[in-house]
């Protein structure tokens, strides 16, 4: 085959599939966010954006996002290179660590209020301890800080599985040699990880943020559980506009205004995690 | 000079102590952070409703098996299994049979449109489904696959793809190229040295991508709801009415959702590790 | 005689099975109600049980539009018969229902009848059942009533001066009500609050008497337990006590009392100077014009207004009959007590009744919107009452204006479109 063709012969299937499954629905929905029984315009977007609760749920959704992303990139690292180094009983821990992947937003949801719930778990373990006398309102409008830290433990509970699982399989590939040789030379396991994972693990990390980030622009079943009215999200908004006001055309441009941070984001991380054609030795 | 020597080494051989003492703890507590909200889900699974409901909770089940024998009285429920299986192993196969051709073109060759191709697949995960849920439904009525397993599967699939594309991408990134240049010299064609050399070393990550195609599948509601009718899946039939059930009910129907996941991830967990990576440590 | 009755029963079963197998293809009974797993399979278990084949699936709101959506416009589909509120349906194109007037059946009040032709001559959907939001309290609370107040009479301020006082006893504030994601609290302003301080809902928006049904509303908020953003089904809280005066809809409130009947009582919702407002739910089954089998859907249509579908659909939802049906005496505790509770509040000498939104079209939504956001603004952000009374004011009469919507009670009668005072 013509090796100039042969890159459009493999990503053809994926694109075939994505147009019909995709792009065909997007355009469709995507027009109705431009227009309105006055023709083509942007008043569906001055419409959301001009309602008293766009850019709080804007800025929730952005601090949400900052506040949880950096910590499940943390931690999956961490947890990743903890997992590589292990010699008995890897298969069990990465395992376990892998388990909140398996569980839909909504059964999150369900779970993290049964712990923050005024009767929940939390307050009961508490009270066993002595620590309070009375069970505490975590999830009230008086502590909006506490709403906050309880939707951002249980989205770092939820999604840094999604991380780890991409990281891991992303750093069995780095070979041991790099780091026997460091050992070598004396690098500490500090400077092991920053010389040599770091910089190898480069397109497993540039993957598993892109996904993350995505993802957490479009969170909402957690923070719907917890934060109930108290911390509206962007796409609690697009699907209040879809469903509730039957205003598909509001919904969609909201979804636009999504998708539009998150390509952004997305190229952003792109560049700075440049990933040359290949690895070389 | 001797007696100053073996104090060096005490220290390092204490501070060795000390740094394995950290790991290991490291490693329970975040087995324990995964773990716990999952055991409070057991609990609260395994508790008759005055229990559920009672204040401060027990930290213990008490092995009531009244909400799980009432699902499995939920008539029905087994189809729906059967169904969530098939519609999440088709996706996994057909993301993975369309995604890793592109993953592998993304990471070896530059050819014109390659960023633009990119951003496609990101976008894809960038819109929310329930949007586009409505034009799909209407093109599926149509062309007569609605309210098949095949239908909703072709959906699943274009939800999991990009994290097969982007995946696999990743992983053949992480591969010297160098390598596979060896193996053409030593007289493989492209797709033999694909198949023995590179592949085996990408399994991994392909099973990475088959979790996340499986666990994508099995959790996704809103498409199943609107594009299954006969042949609902287990998240349709169950998880979308949890809400509004009585808790008891919720975290049993919640516990039977994941339970599935879980034993899929378990049965899958050892190929995530490169079978380079482990065989050459 | 207990061996009699099995077989008397196992016979019954196998004629229905009998009867189910002659049927044709299953119905498609797509439905927003009955919801709650237990609820679905009650329906599917006693109330369908005889309407032969039927396959009854209950949605989110989210699917259960798309899907229809999707048939209409695709012009063919699998639903059969449609199950929803009022609301629902009057969001819908009345064209794309069948009309139903050929059937002879409807609710034994007109109101509801006139209601279900969504502004046409002929009935759009068929009223099924209904329901209201009345107030129950856990027993706890009752040695805490305020002095001289009658648990059957409740005005606004003994509601706030009652819940104050348990919040004084006990610590904690135990009043709740439903301002969570899914909670209707949108119901309370128009149906109760509304109405019972200023007899109006659209009129008096934003009136003096607003204004201080809004002050109340803070009083109240101040001792209703600030979790309350979070609760969206009172039965809940009621189980677990973190609430023991609560305000919600009947079947919202049912498990409760359906777990720990002596725990709990019901009654009426408060009454304001305007007197008790109070407000009806009505669902209602209609017809898609893409139906695959008008007769039997039909036929189905015809099944959920007998007697006995009636009497089982309350056992089973804890929604009422809408036709005139004898009540048997062995109904679940919840329905008892939400049924006094109901029928002391429409008969008390000060009842206020309001009735549902009608000719909002597509826009109900919007207008809902409205009451949620002056909610979230006065009460949640703590903004000025007439500001934000003035701003929503707008919304409000933008809608109005844009349907058309003439007013409706308590609001007085006008001419074209409701205009906001």
């Amino acid at each position: 085959m013509n090796p100039r063709l042969l890159p459009y012969f493999l990503i053809f299937p994926v694109t075939l599939f994505l147009c019909l499954f995709f792009l065909y629905p997007f355009v469709l929905v995507s027009q109705e966010a431009f227009s309105n029984e006055n023709g083509y315009n942007l008043d569906n977007f001055r419409e959301v954006t001009s309602y008293w609760k766009f850019p709080i749920s804007l800025k929730n959704t952005f601090l949400l996002a900052a506040a949880v992303v950096p910590v499940q990139l943390a931690l999956s690292l961490l947890m990743a290179t903890m997992v590589n180094r292990m010699k008995r009983g890897r298969d069990l821990i990465l395992y376990i660590w892998t388990i909140p992947l398996g569980i839909s937003d909504l059964a999150a949801g369900i779970i993290w209020l049964a712990i923050f719930e005024q009767s929940g778990f939390l307050n009961s373990m508490l009270g066993g301890l002595g620590l309070i006398d009375s069970p505490t309102n975590f999830l009230s409008y008086q502590t909006p800080v506490m709403v906050f830290v309880a939707i951002m433990l249980a989205e770092i509970w939820r999604a840094t599985a999604i991380m780890l699982v991409i990281l891991v399989a992303g750093i069995g590939l780095i070979p041991k040699e790099y780091y026997e040789a460091g050992e070598v030379f004396g690098a500490s396991p500090w400077q092991r990880f920053l010389k040599i994972t770091l910089p190898l693990l480069r397109p497993s990390l540039q993957t598993a943020l892109v996904l993350r980030v995505i993802l957490a622009f479009e969170v909402f079943a957690v923070v719907q559980a917890l934060g109930g009215t108290l911390f509206p999200v962007l796409m609690g908004e697009t699907y209040a506009y879809q469903f509730d006001l039957l205003d598909g055309g509001a919904a969609a441009a909201i979804a636009l205004i999504i998708l539009a941070i998150s390509i952004t984001f997305t190229l952003i991380i792109m560049r700075a995690l440049r990933v040359p054609k290949g690895a070389t030795i | 000079m001797t007696t100053a020597n073996t104090d060096v080494v005490d220290v390092r051989e204490d501070s060795r102590k000390a740094g394995r003492y950290v790991y290991v703890t490291a490693i329970v507590l975040l087995c324990a952070w995964v773990i716990v909200p999952l055991y409070f889900l057991l609990i609260n699974t395994l508790s008759s409703p005055e229990a559920v409901n009672a204040y401060p909770k027990s930290f213990f089940p008490e092995f009531d098996l009244g909400s799980l024998t009432f699902f499995a009285n939920f008539a029905g429920i087994l189809t729906a299994l059967k169904n969530s299986i098939l519609v999440a192993a088709m996706t996994m196969v057909m993301s993975i049979a369309i995604g890793a051709p592109a993953g592998y073109a993304l990471s070896r060759f530059e050819f014109r449109g390659k960023e633009l191709f990119r951003l496609l697949i990101l976008l894809t995960r960038a819109f929310p489904l329930p949007l586009l849920a409505l034009p799909l439904a209407v093109l599926f009525i149509r062309t007569g696959i609605d309210d098949t397993v095949f239908g909703l599967a072709l959906v699943h699939t274009t939800l999991a793809i990009p994290f097969a594309v982007l995946i696999t991408f990743s992983l053949f990134s992480g591969i010297p190229l160098e390598l596979e240049e060896a193996a053409w010299t030593l007289g493989c064609t492209r797709f033999t040295a694909f198949t023995k050399v590179i592949l085996p070393l990408v399994l991994p990550g392909i099973t990475a991508s088959a979790i996340f195609a499986f666990v994508i599948s099995w959790n996704e509601v809103f498409a199943a709801a609107v594009l299954t009718i006969e042949n609902r899946t287990l998240t349709a039939f169950l998880l979308q009415n949890l809400d509004t059930s009585p808790l008891h009910l919720k975290f049993a129907g919640g516990f039977i959702l994941v339970v599935p996941a879980l034993i899929f991830i378990f049965a899958v967990r050892k190929y995530l590790f490169a079978m380079w990576g482990i065989a050459n440590r | 005689m207990f061996l009699r009755l099995k077989i008397a029963g196992a016979a019954s079963a196998f004629a229905l099975c009998v009867g189910a197998s002659a049927a044709q293809a299953d119905v498609l009974f797509w439905s927003t109600q009955a919801k709650p797993v237990e609820e679905a399979q009650a329906m599917r278990e006693q109330v369908l049980n005889g309407a032969g084949e039927v396959d009854y699936q209950p949605n989110d709101a989210g699917p259960w539009l798309t899907r229809l959506n999707a048939e209409l416009q695709a012009g063919s589909g699998t639903i059969g018969v449609l199950g929803a509120l009022h609301g629902d349906f009057s969001a819908m194109d009345p064209e794309d229902l069948a009309d139903l007037d050929d059937l002879g059946i409807g609710a034994s009040s007109d109101t509801f009848n006139d209601l279900a032709k969504l502004g046409t001559g002929s009935s759009q959907y068929i009223p099924w059942m209904q329901a209201s939001y009345i107030m129950a309290a856990n027993k706890k609370a009752l040695e805490y009533l305020p002095e001289g107040a009658d648990i059957n009479s409740l005005t606004y301020d003994q509601l706030i001066e009652w819940s104050a006082n348990v919040m004084e006893a006990t610590g904690e504030a135990k009043f709740g009500f439903p301002a969570g994601p899914k909670g209707l609290k949108h119901r309370f302003f128009q149906g109760y609050l509304y109405p019972s301080y200023t007899n109006g809902v659209v009129r008096t928006f934003a009136s003096d008497s607003a204004v201080t049904a809004w002050e109340k509303m803070k009083e109240l908020w101040a001792v209703t337990n600030p979790g309350s953003t979070n609760f969206s089904f009172l039965q809940e809280q009621l189980l677990n006590e973190d609430v023991w005066i609560a305000f919600d809809h009947t079947s919202r409130l049912a498990s409760a009392f359906n777990e720990r009947p002596d725990d709990f009582v019901a009654f009426p919702a408060p009454a304001g100077p305007e007197g008790r407002g109070f407000m009806p739910v009505i669902a209602g089954v209609a017809i898609p014009r893409t139906a695959p089998d008008m007769e039997a859907s039909k036929a189905l249509v015809a099944h959920m207004l007998k007697p006995e579908t009636q009497i089982a659909t309350l056992k089973a939802t804890n929604f009422f009959p809408v036709i005139d049906v004898e009540l048997p005496s062995d109904l679940p505790p919840s329905v008892q007590a939400a049924g006094a509770a109901i029928a002391t509040m429409s008969s008390s000498p000060d009842a206020n009744p309001g009735l549902l939104p009608a000719g909002l079209g597509d826009k109900g939504g919007d207008f809902n919107r409205v009451y949620v956001d002056t909610f979230e603004r006065i009460v949640l952000a703590g903004q000025p009452i007439e500001q934000v009374l003035e701003d929503q004011k707008r919304a409000l009469e933008r809608i109005m204006e844009e349907t058309g919507a003439p007013c409706w009670a308590p609001d007085a009668p006008s001419e074209g479109a409701c205009p906001v005072e």
